[in-house]
């Protein structure tokens, strides 16, 4: 794609973008069903992987296809799956099946309106939590968000970064507004893009633990058919990878397992500030309705109010400690969402008191305009 | 003496299965099945849902993924898919593969995507406690059917065949070589190979139905199975509860990796060139 005149602009959907992210992280297998708002990723994957090598597969349901992915991640082909609140939903069991046998792979949720089968073809942010907790027990989650077309393009490959390193599932929650916006947009090349791929054992198969950590908490990883056959199961399992109910082992790897993200919150939590060095008063705001926020916060500036956007780029784990800071300089915090509170009940978890946290939510379909952000921000200025 | 060690993890003996099950019977016939394909065992991915016989997959050294319920032939399919050179096997219950995942066993058999399903017929949710299965025969006991299960049950064989699979065979824990010869068969076939095998569940389901002792249940299945050709001969009346046993379909039919590698050759040329 270089090209010498300079680089390439081109005009691309939330959705093709997130597929074509997932392409330049090196997608092997994709496996779907099609679900509105997210098709357009299956889509373009069935035209585009066959083409590089890769596979691609519309299966019998989105139960299917999550199971499908782990059984191709686990022979060593990164792996993702792309679906919508219902599917979604369909999806959990074997999200936690992932987290507890370890397998990296990328899960893309195009929200729409729920529950249920709710608003087919309008945006939403009512996932947040499910994306946290759908699946049963305690399980890690690393969840990230996208605010725009080039952004859901490097988040898709963040996504599989992280599910690589970690050898843990990653969500990534866009909504229909980035799912179906189109902007020009320029890829950056192929050498500016860090790809990460999973650890491999150094040890050879007959001294190979699956489930032993490296001091970080992350086993290397041996695919199948290379000569280290081991067994991979649902069933708690100590470091041979075999079922276990011996207390201690038990409790040692449902912590283990949390504690890959805990310890890494740093590593992983990612947010972009903007005109907050002075301000007041502070959006916090993901996704589509991160750009309606952008927009009154800027607005807001040039009437002479000091306020400022705090944009989590990862949703989970939650950036508790960069909400705790802004917290204290502020008088309000404003969480704009297109649900019912779900991040700011996260906020007002966070600043304890310290602050105020406005809630501003819509749950009719439609996004939230700048000039209703912008109200509330002079209401509390 | 057929050298079962070899492909045994002697270390996570005792196995969790009741005394005077099928399941180690059919097992043991699959190990001879594949000992005689000369397959490698790093070349062998086995692949099971859950329920007791889905518990084999942790006892034979193989690649092996214990999955979820009604799933495996699900994840079978992205196994296969993202490593086509390997050999795919899945085992799995009545319950697991045509209740919870009957969605993923019939879509399997119509892709005709190369994997072998051996289906551990028991006729009853054996780890669970005894509920009723979608194999249950119509009156039989169950701990959730105790008036006598009232569905009437899947013709499992049948199902597979009439989805698509390539290669569909019936066979019962009784007939111990017939039984390798056809996982034999069905291994070697390229293409969704179903074998059923009708085996005993002595505990959860033998003993409600006042069945009698393991040994009577394997002498059922001698007395209970006819050949196709016998059955053939038969009017439906007298095959009334028999248990039809044989190669049921074995045909040559495009298999879906390998019409999707040719797809990958004429679409990747198409975009190099
Ligand atoms: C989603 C889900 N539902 C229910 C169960 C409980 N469950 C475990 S095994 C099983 C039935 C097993 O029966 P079958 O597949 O016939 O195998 P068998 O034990 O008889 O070999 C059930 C219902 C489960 N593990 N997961
Ligand atoms: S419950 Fe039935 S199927 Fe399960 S191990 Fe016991 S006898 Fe075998």
């Amino acid at each position: 794609m270089a090209n010498p005149k300079g680089r390439k602009v081109r005009m691309m959907q939330g959705n093709e973008a997130c597929a074509e992210g997932a392409l330049r992280a090196g997608l092997k297998f994709f496996a779907g069903y099609p679900i509105t708002p997210s098709s357009e990723i299956a889509e373009c994957l069935a035209l585009k992987l066959p083409r590089r090598g890769g596979k691609f597969i519309q299966m019998e349901d989105e139960i299917a296809a999550m199971a499908a992915i782990l059984g191709a991640s686990l022979m060593g082909a990164k792996s993702m799956t792309a679906t919508s609140g219902p599917g979604f939903s369909l999806k959990q069991e074997n999200l936690g099946y992932a987290t507890i046998a370890e397998i990296p792979c990328v899960v893309v949720n195009v929200q729409r309106g729920g529950p249920s089968t709710g608003l087919p073809t309008q945006a939403a942010q009512g996932d947040l939590m499910q994306a946290r907790w759908g699946t049963h027990g305690d399980h890690p989650a690393i969840v990230l968000s996208a605010s725009g077309v080039l952004e859901a393009f490097m988040q898709t490959v963040r996504a599989f970064n992280l599910s690589e390193r970690f050898r843990t599932p990653v969500i990534l929650l866009l909504d229909e507004i980035i799912g179906h916006i189109n902007e020009k947009v320029v890829l950056p090349e192929e050498e500016e893009i860090e790809v990460l791929n999973r650890r491999r054992p150094t040890v050879p198969p007959e001294e190979y633990l699956p489930y032993a950590a490296a001091e970080d908490g992350v086993p290397p990883m041996a695919n199948f058919g290379e000569g280290y056959r081991y067994h991979v199961t649902g069933l708690m399992h100590d470091e041979t990878g075999f079922p276990t109910t011996i207390p201690e082992k038990v409790d040692h790897a449902l912590r283990r397992i949390n504690s890959k993200v805990d310890n890494h919150v740093e590593e992983i939590i990612e947010v972009n500030r903007f005109e907050l060095e002075d301000a007041r008063v502070a959006v916090v705001a993901y996704g589509a309705t991160a750009r309606s926020a952008k927009r009154a916060v800027t607005d807001a500036r040039e009437k002479g109010l000091k306020v400022g956007l705090l944009r989590p780029l990862v949703l989970w784990p939650f950036p508790k400690e960069e909400i705790l800071a802004l917290a204290k300089d502020v008088s309000h915090i404003i969480v704009p969402e297109l649900n019912l509170g779900q991040f700011a009940h996260e906020v007002e978890w966070a600043v304890c008191g310290k602050t105020e946290v406005v809630k501003l939510n819509r749950v009719d379909g439609e996004p939230i305009r700048p000039a209703q952000i912008l109200d509330v921000i002079e209401k509390v200025s | 003496m057929f050298n079962y060690e070899k492909y045994l993890r002697m270390n996570r003996f005792p196995h969790i299965w009741c005394t005077g099950c099928g399941i180690g019977v059919v097992l043991k016939a699959l190990l001879r099945a594949i000992d005689s394909l000369k397959l490698s065992k790093d070349e062998v991915v086995m692949v099971s849902g859950i329920g007791c016989s889905s518990r084999a997959t942790g006892y034979v050294d193989f690649n092996t993924l214990h999955t979820t319920h009604g799933r495996a032939i699900a994840f079978a399919t992205g196994v296969k898919m993202a490593k086509p050179e390997m050999t795919v096997i899945v085992v799995s219950g009545d319950g697991d593969a045509t209740a919870i995942g009957g969605n993923h066993y019939i879509h399997a058999a119509r892709r005709n995507i190369d994997m072998t399903v051996i289906l551990f017929n028991n006729h009853i949710y054996g780890m669970t406690g005894g509920q009723y299965s979608p194999t249950t025969p119509q009156g039989r006991f169950a701990s959730t059917a105790p008036y006598g299960n009232l569905e009437a049950p899947f013709n499992t064989s049948g199902l597979a065949e009439a989805a698509g699979a390539s290669f569909v065979a019936r066979t019962t824990a009784y007939q111990v070589a017939q039984m390798e010869r056809f996982m034999k068969q069905g291994i070697q076939k390229k293409g969704f190979s179903l074998i059923e095998v009708r085996t005993p569940c002595p505990v959860a389901y033998g003993r409600r139905n006042r069945l009698g002792s393991p040994v009577d249940m394997f002498k059922a299945l001698k007395e209970g199975s006819l050949t196709k050709a016998q059955a053939e001969k038969m009017k439906p009346e007298e095959l009334e509860g028999k248990i039809i046993t044989g190669v049921l379909v074995d045909v040559e039919k495009p298999e879906y990796i390998d019409e999707y590698d040719k797809l990958i050759e004429r679409v990747g040329k198409a975009v190099s060139g």
